[in-house]
């Protein structure tokens, strides 16, 4: 949690928290997990109601962010959910969304309207098998076809794909990389729900065999302008996926405090032995280190400021630390902690997901060695 | 005074006071040499008498210890100004001596615990370059435990007569004055039994053996002393109540240590730990086949070093607001204690052999010799040890650790040899 909210602010996270532990405590997470799209519809609706869709899209659109600095909003929300391992569309669809206030059509803006009643989702329909998660990886082509394009390539861990009402779907043209919003009943189109670690929140993949699109479904400008966008939309997805682990973290560190409290082993309380103590010290310098990089990561973006940097700085810190003070936490609980039953292997699970995803802390690490020249 | 105040600046104000600074130091401040830059370590004359007059420079031109009140020399501006001239200062020769511990664990003591007599005497002579301070504050039996202190200060009329033994104070040799912490009564528990004095460092009785460090180096001191008899004025606080006083010692030179204190001034800019972009180029230059191979550690200690930054700015704002207690600072010096160890871990690997072998006249041994000693980092200004125990202890609220001294008069605490 940051320590420089406003009260809108505060009074906006509050808002998250409360509507989290009243319509989505721990045992409704679980009981989604079997729901087939991972959450009911009306439920994604009220969190709109919130303002949970409506952050990144522009107030001439329908939208509005609390601060004025849409992206430093969207991770309070992002840290409640974290918190909560509260499942939802929420992370592509603001992703997606953000894209088309700035790059969209009237057309696909109109779209924004439902986007911010929760009653459409998107899906961000980007990485490819084997690539990774950069637009030189993108095999994905769109051939000139009936005036229009037509569309053939497969991606891979589309979270919300199988949910989304449309997808932004990047490909190859003759004039460079393009982004297309396709809607999901596309002919051509096939989209299959995928395993995953993350029993919450789900991912598709979704194959594209000569989809006809019409000219009006591209998504800004071939080139340039799109690799801009796209740059733009890898930023957003990496700061929610630190801002979600950091809340993830901070929350697992918390109920594990309470349990190194009240857990007795030899007449004593865990958090008396000074083993465990420094263990906890550490995971405390980790959980703090881990918000401070997203707020840093997070005020970058806002303010068009060494974003880059800013953005692999917090993933190579939050991917690995949110990461390793789970698993430390998963120690301190003892055999409970590698049960089903216990909670945290769902927030393991997530934070494993977002580590991954969208470059390791690894990747990440050679990207900033790469901006210093090396 | 449980936290500094940082008070919100005009930016435009700032970016004017930036733009002075800079003017000033152009015309009057020496370059730093980029290849070779000068040390404040390296005065190797009696006095540090560079240190000394650099920041006469400073005082002169009206940017010396600029957070401290106008009545005692200072200029009451904010720690954002004197970020400004840290910044400014990076390509600056520095009197960085009087940053630590003279202007920013001493002088905010003497401050804040001093009588007006004290802070007249002393405080406009640290700022005018003219005396360096450094503490008495460990003791060979024990550094951690520094409530644990044996050296004693027995009261005789107005005077207090100093007998025992101090260690690890920074250029002792070379300095003017120290705040020491003794023993005035062994009747009391060790917490209630101490008395913090300012001590004149050349003065009768008082002996000082340098210490010579891993890399040779001479910077730290030990002190015998032998019957020195110190005024009663020259008590900081009050008589037995020097923990009250140390404590808040503890906390400056956490802030210190953290960077999060207004009073330091002038930044160290050492080549094997700092130089993140400097280690990139010498990777980039001798790499040869094998580039590449350092690129996830060096994007580490870029992400280390942009982290520390940010972490020590979150908890300055944490404590101010309520959210962290004022502990929290220990976070700040863990962090720095494990990311400095990891970067000169490495820097040597960067450096590859020319850092374990080399031809005479090079200086990449530099680095090697910086990596032995690198746990420095993690025991120097409290060790990390102590800071995870704060950190569970203060700000997790675990309990303490059992001591079996707590309680009990100090002439009765079980203790080493």
């Amino acid at each position: 949690m940051r320590f420089d909210l406003s009260d809108d602010q505060e009074f906006f996270r509050e808002t998250a928290r409360r509507f989290i532990e009243a319509e989505v405590p721990i045992s409704v997470v679980r009981e989604w997990h079997d729901h087939p799209d991972g959450y009911p519809q009306s439920w994604w609706q009220a969190a709109a109601e919130l303002g949970w869709t409506s952050l990144m899209v522009p107030e001439s659109l329908g939208g509005g962010s609390i601060s004025g600095r849409p992206i430093v909003d969207l991770t309070i929300v992002a840290d409640e959910m974290g918190r909560g391992v509260t499942p939802g569309p929420f992370m592509p669809t603001n992703v997606v969304a953000d894209t088309l206030g700035r790059s969209g059509s009237p057309d696909q803006q109109a779209l924004l309207e439902g986007v911010v009643a929760g009653e459409v989702v998107l899906g961000w329909a980007f990485c490819e098998p084997g690539g990774d998660w950069t637009a030189d990886s993108v095999t994905a082509a769109a051939v000139p076809s009936n005036g229009g394009h037509a569309l053939t390539g497969t991606k891979v861990g589309v979270e919300a794909g199988a949910q989304a009402h449309h997808l932004l779907v990047t490909a190859r043209t003759q004039d460079g990389l393009a982004q297309f919003l396709v809607p999901a009943d596309a002919p051509g189109l096939t989209i299959t729900p995928q395993e995953s670690l993350d029993l919450g929140r789900r991912f598709a993949e979704v194959r594209l065999v000569g989809v006809p699109v019409d000219p009006e479904a591209m998504v800004g400008t071939p080139g340039t302008a799109t690799e801009a966008d796209v740059e733009r939309q890898r930023q957003v997805m990496v700061v929610l996926q630190c801002a979600d682990n950091a809340g993830s973290a901070a929350k697992v560190l918390e109920f594990t405090v309470q349990y190194a409290f009240d857990r007795y082993s030899f007449g004593r309380p865990l958090a008396s032995y000074q083993a465990l103590k420094h263990r906890f010290a550490d995971m405390k310098l980790w959980s703090e280190a881990s918000q401070a990089a997203v707020d840093g990561a997070a005020d970058a973006l806002a303010d068009g400021e060494d974003e880059v940097r800013m953005m692999s700085v917090a993933k190579s810190y939050v991917g690995d630390h949110s990461v390793e003070l789970m698993h430390d936490c998963v120690q301190m609980h003892g055999g409970i902690g590698v049960t089903y039953e216990h909670d945290l292997h769902l927030y393991l699970r997530r934070a494993t997901v977002n580590r991954g995803l969208f470059g390791t802390p690894g990747d990440h690490r050679v990207c900033l060695s790469k901006m210093m020249g090396y | 005074m449980d936290d500094f105040v940082y008070a919100d600046t005009d930016p435009a104000e700032l970016a004017r006071y930036r733009e002075e600074v800079q003017a000033w130091m152009n015309e009057n401040m020496p370059r730093r040499d980029p290849v070779n830059p000068w040390h404040p370590t390296q005065d190797d004359d009696e006095r540090s008498s560079r240190n000394r007059e650099l920041q006469r420079r400073l005082y002169d031109g009206g940017y010396a210890a600029v957070c401290y009140p106008r009545e005692y020399g200072g200029q009451s501006l904010t720690a954002a100004h004197q970020k400004i001239i840290d910044d400014v200062s990076m390509d600056f020769d520095m009197p960085i001596l009087f940053s630590v511990p003279t202007l920013s664990i001493c002088g905010p003591v003497v401050l804040e615990f001093g009588t007006e007599e004290q802070k007249q005497r002393y405080i406009p002579a640290w700022i005018r370059g003219d005396e360096l301070w450094v503490q008495f504050i460990s003791e060979p039996s024990g550094g951690s435990d520094m409530a644990g202190a044996l050296t004693r200060a027995d009261r005789d009329g107005e005077e207090f007569i100093i007998n025992g033994s101090k260690i690890w104070s920074t250029f002792a040799q070379r300095s003017d004055y120290a705040l020491m912490l003794a023993r005035t009564n062994w009747e009391v528990p060790k917490h209630r039994g101490l008395t913090m004095f300012i001590v004149p460092i050349h003065h009768p009785g008082i002996e000082i053996h340098p210490i010579q460090m891993v890399d040779r180096s001479e910077e730290f001191c030990q002190e015998f002393f032998n019957d020195v008899v110190i005024p009663a004025e020259n008590v900081v606080g009050e008589v037995d109540d020097g923990w009250t006083v140390a404590s808040r010692l503890l906390f400056h030179e956490r802030a210190a240590v953290g960077n999060a204190s207004p009073y330091t001034q002038g930044r160290h800019r050492n080549r094997t730990a700092d130089g993140v972009e400097d280690l990139a180029a010498i990777a980039r230059d001798h790499g040869g086949a094998d580039i590449g191979r350092h690129r996830q550690r060096l994007g580490y200690m870029e992400t280390l070093s942009r982290v520390e930054e940010l972490l020590s700015a979150r908890v300055v704002r944490g404590i101010e607001g309520g959210f962290l207690p004022a502990p929290a600072g220990s976070l700040v010096r863990l962090f720095h204690g494990l990311s400095r160890t990891e970067r000169q871990t490495v820097a040597m690997e960067v450096q590859g052999d020319r850092a374990l072998v080399w031809n005479e006249g090079e200086d990449t041994g530099a680095f090697g010799t910086e990596y032995v000693q690198r746990q420095q980092a993690c025991i120097g200004g409290g060790t990390t040890e102590m800071a995870r125990n704060i950190i569970s202890e203060r700000i997790l609220g675990m309990p303490r650790e059992p001591a079996a001294d707590r309680d009990l008069p100090f002439n009765q605490v079980p203790r080493s040899g």
